[in-house]
């Protein structure tokens, strides 16, 4: 079930110097939607996450949340709206020097206003929907890079946050934990009414958990579908996304 | 009996049925008015026998993960009891999301203890532990030894680009820092034998000062703690990357010394380099002590060139050139060393920076210490 428009991309150009990666880049994501990217290797849809969250600003076009140009507003107001964000990066990108408990108590500490005491509960909760459940004082180094790559789904989670960007959030996984993956994304979409944003290419996650998407073309550079997964591949008239959608 | 919950708007309502024990929430839960605690369902549960806990919602308008956790951990209440749990009346989502949370069993075994040892067990641990690390600088010392031997049978598997690199980062780059360092210690020396030897109506062996000062000891000993800082520390950084990166284990599986690719071209990039170096520091240096002389002591330029020429025999360049070759063997080493010491981590690769260059610069000091030593025996 999805509400109103949460997230509006449009006409966004994105760049590196004179090397454009992607171009008039047009989609909306609705409230309480898993909404995929996909596309080829290369074809910059960690680039587009990078500057849907701030990491990365746009040469051109808009990215609304809500009623706010997130690049039109101050920096300030940009770190309150970053509040509401939940990011996993490719890597996990956990912190090295602190255990897995610490990374992902950060943020309830910083923010939450929980006890000490609350805040190990949260993140034993935490750890323990994505099956690290006793890992707590591990630190990432000790730990493989699906688990840490899990670890890293539990910080992003760690504030409820209204919206949630997952990078390749099942690259590296098993299929049992990926499975358990697409699964805790629907939970999180039906139980706390969160907003995911995810990039992938692995289909079965696509069909199995996304709502709607967008597919950005290497060639053209430029998206040039938009809509159900589904869909998509039954219906789309450019055979770049229906090739994607079911190869062989 | 019901035990309302007073805390905010959070509404929690436990009361026996005819069912089992009946706990309904309602309101908003939230992070805010903090975690809602299960003393309430321990009493009941003490108080009386209950067939089933049965959870549902009314008028539940909002919740975050307060709810979820606190979901949880009656789980584990009720799993401990052996009383069994009904979510159902929650709405899927929550009742899968607390199932998801309890799907996969909690990992024994994983605590850390924290060992107390005793006293003189600790001095063991810390001896075997630097011998250890000394067994590893021995083994270094022996590798690189065996690489430098293929090296010159024309075997190592080296790039000469990496080797080309490494000059222009420790030799041009470095020419700046260089070039401030040596000349405010050339000035410095020239103030501070001024000030003293004004006293005996000396100040013309000033240019003695400096001159074997700089030439003897001042140029190398600074030029090789600068490049120690700056190219050891970068050395150390680069390689322990790679390290956490796995990138080492990649060339060691491809059947590529690590030795021969990594560490040669910086050890033979520092050697040539800092000899070099250093002769420029001594230029920069005698000029800073000059223009200090001739400006604020008012001795003709000739008159100090020529003391500080008569100071200084060339075998002085000589003990310093060499010197300094030793110094950026010793940096080089040290930096690779420790590049290669280094754990999977981020914060890993800061300690072998940071090593290296306190390592590098204790081996530079104990390194001039032995050859003031050996030029004394040798009365040079």
């Amino acid at each position: 079930m999805t509400g109103p428009a949460r997230i509006v991309v449009r006409e966004l150009d994105m760049a590196f110097g004179s090397y454009v990666v992607q171009q008039s880049v047009n989609f909306e994501v609705r409230s309480g939607e898993i909404f995929v990217v996909m596309g080829a290797s290369g074809c910059g849809k960690s680039t587009l996450m990078r500057h849907m969250v701030g990491l990365e600003e746009p040469v051109g076009g808009e990215i609304r949340y809500d009623d706010e140009s997130y690049w039109d507003v101050p920096e300030e107001r940009r770190t309150v709206i970053n509040r509401r964000f939940g990011i996993l990066f490719q890597s996990g990108a956990l912190w090295s020097s602190m255990t897995l408990a610490e990374n992902v108590a950060l943020p309830l500490s910083l923010y939450s206003g929980l006890s000490q005491a609350e805040i190990a509960e949260v993140v034993s909760f935490k750890l323990a929907l994505v099956g690290l459940r006793g890992f707590e004082a591990f630190y990432p180094s000790e730990l493989s890079g699906g688990m840490r790559k899990r670890a890293g789904l539990a910080r992003a989670m760690a504030l409820d946050p209204d919206i949630l960007f997952f990078d390749e959030p099942s690259a590296g996984l098993d299929p049992v934990s990926s499975h358990r993956l697409d699964r805790l994304l629907l939970e999180l979409r039906d139980s706390l009414g969160a907003t995911i944003v995810m990039v992938t290419h692995e289909l079965s996650s696509i069909f199995a958990v996304a709502d709607t998407s967008v597919f950005l073309d290497a060639e053209t550079r430029t998206a040039i579908a938009w809509g159900a997964p589904a869909e998509l591949r039954d219906h789309c008239e450019h055979p770049a996304v229906r090739a994607f959608l079911s190869p062989g | 009996m019901t035990h309302p919950s007073s805390s905010g708007s959070r509404r929690l309502e436990i009361a026996p049925a005819g069912d089992g024990l009946r706990i309904t929430v309602g309101g908003l839960w939230r992070f805010a008015e903090g975690l809602a605690g299960l003393a309430g369902v321990e009493r009941e549960l003490d108080a009386g026998t209950f067939p089933k806990v049965v959870v549902t919602a009314e008028g539940l308008e909002y919740a975050d993960s307060s709810l979820p956790v606190w979901l949880a951990g009656l789980h584990d209440l009720c799993e401990a009891r052996g009383v069994p749990l009904d979510l159902s009346g929650l709405g899927a989502g929550l009742a899968h999301l607390v199932a998801l949370s309890r799907g996969v069993p909690e990992r024994k075994g994983t605590e850390r203890e924290i060992i107390r040892l005793p006293k003189l067990d600790k001095v063991g641990h810390r001896v075997i532990g630097r011998l250890r690390r000394a067994d590893d600088q021995l083994q270094f010392v022996g590798e690189l030894g065996l690489s430098v031997g293929r090296l010159l049978c024309g075997r190592a598997r080296l790039r000469w680009r990496d080797v080309v690199e490494a000059i222009a980062d420790s030799g041009p780059n470095s020419l700046m820092i260089v070039t401030v360092i040596s000349a405010l210690i050339g000035m410095i020396l020239a103030f501070i034998g001024a000030m003293e030897l004004r006293k005996f109506g000396a100040e013309i062996y000033v240019a003695n000062l400096v001159g074997l000062a700089v030439v003897r000891e001042m140029a190398a000993v600074m030029t090789g703690i600068v490049i120690a800082g700056k190219t050891g520390a970068a050395f150390a950084a680069r390689i322990g990357t790679m390290q956490a990166q796995e990138e080492i284990d990649a060339l060691t599986t491809l059947g590529v010394s690590c030795f021969d690719f990594l560490v040669l071209p910086r050890v033979i990039a520092l050697t040539l380099m800092m000899p070099l170096l250093y002769l420029y520091s001594c230029a920069i240096g005698l000029g800073g002590g000059m223009l200090i002389a001739t400006v604020s002591l008012g001795i003709p330029v000739e008159q100090y060139w020529a003391w500080m020429v008569w100071a200084l025999p060339l075998y002085q360049f000589g003990v310093g050139f060499l010197k300094s070759a030793v110094f950026g063997a010793l940096v080089a080493g040290v930096g690779c060393l420790r590049g290669l010491q280094c754990g999977r981590s981020a914060a890993a690769v800061g300690k072998a920076t940071t090593s290296a260059v306190v390592t590098g610069i204790l081996y530079i000091i104990i390194a001039d210490s032995v050859f003031a030593i050996l030029l004394e025996v040798y009365h040079l």
